[in-house]
């Protein structure tokens, strides 16, 4: 069914009895071509970018749980493409490309907010690091723009731009940059991966690989035996226990991050803004909840829930440079199992298996990543080269010392 | 989170910084034929168990010292504490 404006009148008035659901629920079959482990917003854009660019059927994602209950559904929403390095910056540019046509091409509405992002300056140091990463931004046809306080005040009134301990000298806009339904990723691109006739498999946990003779036959799972010429693990904060079960140890650490809402208010922050004297970083959701969060809790953690020292951090950078913000209350805060890699970005790769292939790493990041990772990994899996945009996201580059390392903080992933 | 100090007691978490999986106290011989390999492994490669995990915390805003956790990454508790000195004398490291 074709979603439209006529189709909701029609279904107002019939009594919204015809929507039908959007993607089947249905069996898994004795063997696939593809199989897609994880059915976050990265293994459903893979699913549906394979059948879709690729043309390739019998496709089926296997998702443990319910799709979206990962961290598509947990995170803060915010896409921008406003990276520094040449492994990165062109992937992330394509991936915003992809989200701005998104919506028309899932038939499905996403609430693609391009409102812009704000990132802003505190010292004279970090001007110069801004103005270096604008122009790395601009030269991969990304748009950046440095903006004076006075240009700042204009949206962001309240603002006090001239606080003893963090002035405000100014910011690092990119104004195509916003904020997306993260739910509505997951059903779009399940929807649309249904369509084109991929298989979506709930509560079909992966527990295991048939590998002979270093190829992955299928995969063993809690629905029983699924064959697959090719299988692509896509499971986020849960990546090293499933690679485990192939004898794989990754450059990885799982950690957990935290999100916070508050309760609804009028129309306060028109777009992202970072606070780049602290950790904090806000926007104001269309039900009027101001969305923030900040610092990772920083050790190792698959409880998909954090403590209270890192909500006091948040806290404390939110009250530095929005002090209204302790006039309203927390409504809710919760928890995501992050990817967290040695270099701070992300693996789409082959493995030393022949037909498994591997995609995570992807820190507090991967949201933003989701259309471009998809395509990414499904131009790895259908063609065994690497996307264009995606040739440095290797394995083997901390071997060989071709870190992609944003921060430049090392081999410690809870600093990235 | 508690960290239950072998010399000072339960002291708050966020007194610790958190370096990663304890076995990083076993650098590779740098002399080894296979040195580069080791190093690699050592540098980037993690367990990232779910469950029982061994690893090191510096008590920064205390006495400095090293601390090998033993916590559940399920469920964050726990079971033991060990100065990470130690360890590394009982295996006959750092004499
Ligand atoms: C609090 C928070 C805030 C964030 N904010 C942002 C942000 O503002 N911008 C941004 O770009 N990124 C952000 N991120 C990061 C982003 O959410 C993730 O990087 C991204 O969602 C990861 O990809 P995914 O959607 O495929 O992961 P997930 O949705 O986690 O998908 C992985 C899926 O694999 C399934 N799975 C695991 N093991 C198995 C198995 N053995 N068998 C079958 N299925 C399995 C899981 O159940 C899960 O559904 C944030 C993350 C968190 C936690």
């Amino acid at each position: 069914m074709r979603y439209s404006g006529f189709r909701v009148i029609k279904e107002a008035l019939t009594g919204h009895r015809g929507w039908g659901p959007a993607w089947r629920d249905i069996d898994p079959k004795s063997s696939y071509d593809y199989i897609i482990i994880g059915g976050g917003g990265h293994g459903l854009a893979t699913a549906y970018y394979l059948a879709k660019e690729f043309g390739k059927s019998r496709v089926a994602v296997l998702e443990k749980d319910w799709i979206g209950g990962g961290n598509v559904g947990r995170n803060t929403t915010i896409i921008r493409s406003n990276y520094l390095l040449d492994g990165n910056e062109p992937f992330y540019e394509f991936s915003l490309k992809l989200w701005e046509g998104l919506e028309q091409e899932l038939n499905y509405n996403a609430m693609v907010s391009q409102r812009g992002i704000l990132n802003l300056i505190h010292s004279d140091a970090q001007r110069d690091a801004f103005i270096r990463r604008g122009n790395a931004m601009i030269l991969n046809g990304a748009d950046a723009e440095l903006l004076s306080t006075e240009q700042i005040l204009k949206s962001y009134p309240f603002l006090n731009v001239d606080n003893a301990r963090f002035p405000i000298m100014g910011g690092l806009a990119q104004h195509r940059g916003g904020t997306v339904r993260h739910d509505a990723v997951a059903w779009g691109y399940a929807r649309g991966a249904d369509q084109r006739g991929v298989d979506i498999i709930q509560n079909c946990e992966v527990t295991g690989f048939k590998i002979e003779n270093g190829r992955c036959l299928g995969v063993d799972t809690t629905r029983g035996f699924i064959g697959a010429q090719k299988v692509g693990a896509c499971v986020a904060g849960s990546s090293s226990r499933l690679m485990a079960k192939a004898s794989m140890r990754l450059p990885i650490e799982t950690h957990v991050l935290q999100a916070f809402v508050s309760e609804g208010i009028k129309p306060l922050l028109p777009g992202v803004i970072t606070f780049g004297a602290g950790h904090f970083y806000c926007s104001q959701s269309d039900k009027g909840g101001l969305v923030f969060g900040g610092d990772i809790d920083g050790y190792n953690s698959y409880a998909q829930r954090g403590n209270l020292p890192v909500i006091e951090d948040v806290c404390e950078g939110g009250m530095a440079i929005l002090p209204m913000l302790g006039r309203a209350r927390l409504l809710r805060s919760w928890g995501g199992v992050m990817d967290m890699s040695m270099d701070g970005s992300p693996i789409i790769d082959r493995t030393h298996v022949d037909g498994l292939y591997f995609n995570g790493g992807w820190c507090y990041g991967g949201f933003k990543a989701t259309p471009a990772s998809g395509f990414a990994y499904a131009h790895l899996l259908a063609t065994d080269t690497p996307h264009q945009t995606a040739t440095a996201y290797r394995f083997d580059r901390f071997a060989t010392g071709r870190m992609i390392d944003e921060k430049g903080m090392g081999n410690q992933p809870n600093l990235h | 989170m508690l960290i239950n100090h072998p010399i000072l007691g339960p002291r708050d978490a966020s007194e610790f910084v958190y370096l990663g999986d304890a076995n990083l106290i076993h650098r590779p011989d740098w002399q080894a034929e296979d040195a580069l390999a080791q190093f690699t492994k050592y540098g980037y490669l993690r367990d990232n168990p779910a469950g029982e995990h061994r690893e090191l915390w510096f008590h920064e805003q205390g006495d400095r010292s090293w601390l090998i956790v033993t916590r559940n990454t399920l469920t964050h508790e726990i079971s033991k504490v060990e100065m990470a000195r130690d360890v590394a004398s009982a295996e006959g490291r750092s004499k």
